[in-house]
């Protein structure tokens, strides 16, 4: 920065600087819309400008985002959000009855039958309780009470309500929270942002990212010498590691949550996304239920869900909603406080997540097209997920584990000494010099391994399954082809 | 003693309360004060404590008011469900005049803005005749910003790209020319989301260096909630109320020379047309406070979500960034300002859009890089509310279909408004003990109010805020729904309550006689 102004004159300090700015904030990073990102716009942008490059198109294959891929809305969903919005179009005969009804309902449930008024702030009481009486279902009967669901801005909303509602202490009692490694770089990011302290918890990559509660056991020792964990994060099914948890599994980790007193956090936003034979979605409130009264009355545990995932893919609209169980009274109430000071969730999200939780039923005019559609995009990434694993596989230095469910492949990649002697002189991670050469080649762009965490001297990258499938065995077959190439360059 | 026990509660770098706040803290429950609760099992045996309880969780959460959707809130929605339930009371409905929401209070959305939502919500309407041109040119212009040409995608963390176009073109054009770069607009989840990102940038530094924020009394309780929640330190400086809610610079210094003396002051906010106070600014106090800011380096904060609800003669609109510049290089070169709008304010009232934005001035380059880092983790804000904002500041034009229209609806939402204020502040003001200044703009009338000495009494014995007390009674006897000035700030000693000037002109007439009534009634009660 030059030391005078326009006119001249000296140039005075800012007040808002990099030394005088929040320090936390410096200490967040998001790899998914980080760096390589940023690189893929500028190229959109060059190619945009007519700017000559070895493709002509860049595939951002690094965020979870399935219509931005060419994945189609659900119509029945998108029928009641135009009448929500406008509705005069409740006169149209275009639109079905079962649409009709559901609109109606909402705009009984707002001020002014209006999506324009706030709502409540933990949401809407009638979409809250619709919530409930899906969780209800899914979970076998098992009672959901509305006045433990609160909807949020996303699930990623609540994610962070909640992390920030757990921090306290100072130093050695600081909160710690514990989080898988590899992770949705979120929980880094509100981690840092909070300060809380980060307890990372190994996967084990050998057997299909699956969760050992040794591992956990080591990683809270560890962490009991520098701060006081407090909470214990879940993904399930999982990002970006795509594994789906055997019901053992959750078993086991309620069991240690309680052991340990750790509040649970179970981040379940992928949980139709199931694909892999023998693989089974459990909920952990279902499984913490069917342990018993002596697991059920006490361990604290908070769900989380999304409209951005599953079949609905409805990124934009913001929806989501957290299921708190045996939170302590007084807490609740300042998480009911906390949340009425942004006044609401988006309406329009909250509306889209009643007809998610209350679709089109069998004896409903739009269900068979509803189950058309859904079933249609489940089994497309059904398909995608064992095309990736197939070909991923068959090149040499790349090791791809089945891509049990979620929306993501985080396959390893072999990188050669030189290839990561060259990264080091460019002071770059070595997956993040692989995954930018991949951009500036092919115009893929993925997220590097660094960005979620990784084992020291392994690398990965993030790559959606999104895109159509010919369009994705295109983009495998490139990757393929590049990772040869650049294997053979540095050898 | 109250707040002796919540400062041992919350240790280190916190909030400095105000004594208004300090008092109205004392006013609340034992859980809102913090203090663990008394908990024995069923049977007899403590319990086992759990992980999260009030002693564990975040402290400076616990201190965070926001009166808006507070105490008074909660028993107005009990006794909404015990009138549904038939219970009887001396009044039918429940009036919520304590929000800001338009629409709730039977506004009518602008039919342009649903239809163009509608047909981006389900592209297939774009084949439909019964919808104008001009609406569905804008609603295709929507969806090609979008990812696979749906709303339902995910958008550029800062907001889709061709909506901060056009946000950058209207501030232009209402700024009388002045460059506005889109690349400084940040779209937000409503405006309270920018605030928050803001002040959460600007806090830093420990104790007596700790970051503090200028925020006048009264204010809105976002930003006392904010702060206590970020841990940085509240400075008040207050409006002038015998000047109709005007702000002084000698206020101004006095509150920053004291402050310094506690914390680092480094930002100063202000909300012009003002929430509860309803007062617009004049020109030269805008110049003011600018040339304050710039000779105390401060970082201005320009909440300017009320900048279409402006009533009284005389008074005008002056957006800070226009003042800013024409105050010339000297200023508009080195001043760190952002402004605030919202699409929940104004003539369109679509609060649960959750749709706003900011535009940054003169921010530190890599201040920026770090600010477009943190808002990516949150992905971005809503679309439908994006597109919506996409609409605010690119309505229909003279010469196209839905340009009457709109511009009917427009003016009479905001003659509404109008006539609303004038009416507020002619009634309340004919009430002995009831005082009320004229309500300039903004959404709100913030009358003054006389509460006799038994009153005040009577309520400390409660435990109450008397001004909490009057409306607690207020809303039991009468239904409707007010928010105490204790929630907002007010110099000590002095009563308020903030009322919307939002219901149907009618509805309205007949709230105002029966707060009339009730205050009458009350004073009489405790003289």
């Amino acid at each position: 920065m030059s030391q005078t102004d326009v006119t001249g004159a000296p140039r005075r300090g800012k007040v808002l600087t990099l030394d005088t700015m929040n320090p936390n904030i410096k200490q967040v990073e998001y790899a998914v819309r980080g760096a390589i990102v940023q690189r893929a716009v500028k190229i959109e942008k060059e190619l945009r400008e007519g700017a000559k490059k070895p493709f002509t198109e860049v595939i951002k294959a690094n965020i979870g985002d399935a219509h931005a891929m060419g994945q189609k809305p659900i119509t029945f969903l998108r029928q009641v959000l135009a009448m929500c919005a406008y509705p005069e179009l409740l006169k149209d005969d275009a639109f079905p009855k079962d649409a009709k009804q559901r609109a109606q309902r909402i705009l009984e449930a707002c001020g002014g039958h209006s999506i324009g008024a706030y709502s409540a702030s933990q949401g809407i009481e009638c979409i809250r309780q619709d919530v409930s009486r899906f969780i209800e279902k899914r979970d076998g009967g098992i009672p959901s009470n509305p006045d433990n669901i609160f909807l949020s801005t996303g699930a990623s909303d609540a994610i962070v309500t909640l992390l920030k509602l757990m921090v306290s202490g100072e130093g050695r009692t600081r909160t710690g929270v514990m989080i898988s490694i590899p992770q949705y770089p979120l929980y880094s990011a509100a981690i840092a942002d909070l300060g809380a302290v980060q307890v990372s918890y190994y996967l084990d990559e050998d057997k299909c990212w699956s969760l050992d509660v040794a591992e956990l056991r080591r990683a809270l020792r560890a962490a009991r010498e520098h701060c006081h964990p407090r909470v214990l994060c879940i993904i399930n099914p999982g990002n970006p590691t795509g594994q789906v948890q055997s019901r053992q599994c959750i078993e086991d980790v309620i069991r240690f949550a309680k052991e340990e007193g750790l509040f649970l956090m179970a981040d379940e936003v992928y949980q139709d996304n199931v694909y892999a034979e023998g693989c089974k979605f459990h909920s952990f409130k279902k499984v913490l239920f069917e342990m018993g009264p002596e697991y059920s009355s006490t361990v604290e545990l908070a769900s989380f869900h999304s409209t951005s995932k599953c079949y609905m893919g409805e990124c934009g609209f913001r929806g989501g909603y957290m299921e708190i169980v045996n939170m302590d009274p007084a807490v609740k109430a300042q998480l009911v406080k906390l949340v009425s000071v942004r006044l609401c969730p988006p309406v329009p999200g909250q509306a889209l997540l009643d007809l998610v939780v209350n679709p089109p039923q069998p004896d409903e005019p739009s269900y068979s097209s509803f189950m058309k559609e859904r079933t249609a995009v489940l089994d497309a990434l059904a398909k995608k997920a064992r095309m990736t694993e197939q070909i991923f596989n068959k090149v040499p230095g790349i090791t791809c584990n089945p891509v049990q469910g979620a929306m993501y492949t985080f396959p390893r990649i072999t990188l050669p000494p030189k290839a990561i002697d060259k990264a080091k002189e460019e002071g770059q991670v070595p997956d993040m010099f692989y995954c930018m050469r991949l951009l500036e080649e092919e115009g893929i762009c993925l997220v590097p391994g660094s960005g979620f965490g990784q084992r020291e001297g392994t690398f990965h990258f993030r790559m959606t399954i999104l895109p159509p499938a010919e369009k994705l065995e295109i983009v495998l077959h490139k990757i393929s082809a590049f990772h040869q190439r650049f294997t053979k360059e540095f050898s | 003693m109250a707040a002796a026990r919540i400062a041992r509660l919350s240790p280190g770098k916190v909030a400095r309360l105000s004594l208004t706040q300090s008092r109205a803290m004392s006013g609340l429950s034992a859980t809102r004060c913090g203090l663990p609760k008394e908990s024995v099992a069923e049977n007899g045996a403590p319990p086992r404590g759990k992980v999260l309880t009030i002693d564990t969780m975040n402290p400076t959460v616990k201190m965070v008011e926001y009166a808006v959707r507070g105490p008074i809130v909660q028993r107005a929605v009990e006794l909404e469900k015990e009138l549904s339930e038939g219970r009887k009371k001396p009044f039918q409905e429940v009036i919520k005049a304590n929000i800001g929401d338009a629409h709730a209070m039977g506004q009518q959305p602008i039919t342009f803005f649903r239809q163009v939502l509608a047909l981006c919500s389900y592209p297939e309407l774009l084949n439909d005749s019964t919808f104008p041109e001009d609406a569905k040119s804008r609603a295709r212009r929507i969806l090609q910003s979008c990812g696979g040409n749906s709303m339902g995608s995910y958008s550029a963390s800062q907001g889709i790209d061709s909506v901060r176009q056009d946000v950058a073109r209207y501030v232009q054009q209402r700024d009388g020319g002045v460059y506005c770069d889109p690349d400084n607009i940040y779209l937000t989840t409503g405006a309270s989301d920018g605030i928050v990102t803001m002040l959460k940038l600007l806090v830093c530094g420990e104790g007596a260096s700790r970051t503090g924020v200028m925020i006048s009394i009264p204010q809105y309780p976002l930003y006392s909630a904010a702060l206590a929640e970020l841990g940085a330190v509240q400075i008040n400086y207050y409006l002038n109320e015998e000047a109709c809610w005007s702000m002084d610079i000698g206020e101004l210094q006095r509150a920053l020379d004291e402050a310094r003396g506690h914390c680092n002051p480094r930002a100063l906010c202000i909300i012009n047309p003002g929430n509860p106070t309803g007062q617009v600014q004049n020109r030269k106090c805008i110049e003011d406070v600018i040339r304050f800011a710039a000779k105390e380096r401060l970082f201005l904060m320009a909440d300017e979500v009320y900048q279409d609800n402006v009533y009284a003669d005389g008074c005008e609109f002056h957006s800070f960034k226009k003042v800013l510049f024409e105050m010339g290089p000297e200023y508009s070169n080195t001043v760190e300002l952002a402004s605030f709008h919202s699409t929940s304010k104004c003539y369109m009232g679509e609060c649960g859009f959750r749709g706003g934005y900011m535009e940054i001035i003169n921010m530190d380059d890599e201040v920026k890089a770090q600010l477009t880092k943190l808002v990516s983790v949150r992905l971005c804000p809503p679309v439908p509310g994006q597109a919506l904002m996409g609409l605010v500041v690119n309505p229909p034009q003279p010469g196209e279909p839905s340009h009457e229209n709109f511009m009917k609806e427009r003016t009479a939402t905001l003659s509404a408004l109008a006539d609303k204020a004038r009416l507020t502040e002619e009634v309340l003001n004919t009430v002995p003990g009831i005082s009320c200044n004229p309500v300039q703009g903004a959404m709100y009338s913030f009358p003054r109010i006389s509460i006799p000495e038994k009153a005040v009494k009577e309520a400390a014995g409660q435990g109450q805020q008397p001004d909490m007390f009057y409306c607690m009674r207020l809303l039991e006897e009468t239904g409707i729904c007010l928010v105490p000035g204790s929630g907002f700030g007010q110099k000590d000693g002095t009563y308020h309550f903030r009322m919307t000037i939002l219901p149907p002109a009618d509805k309205l007439k007949i709230l105002l006689s029966k707060v009339k009534e009730f205050h009458q009634r009350f004073t009489k009660q405790y003289s």
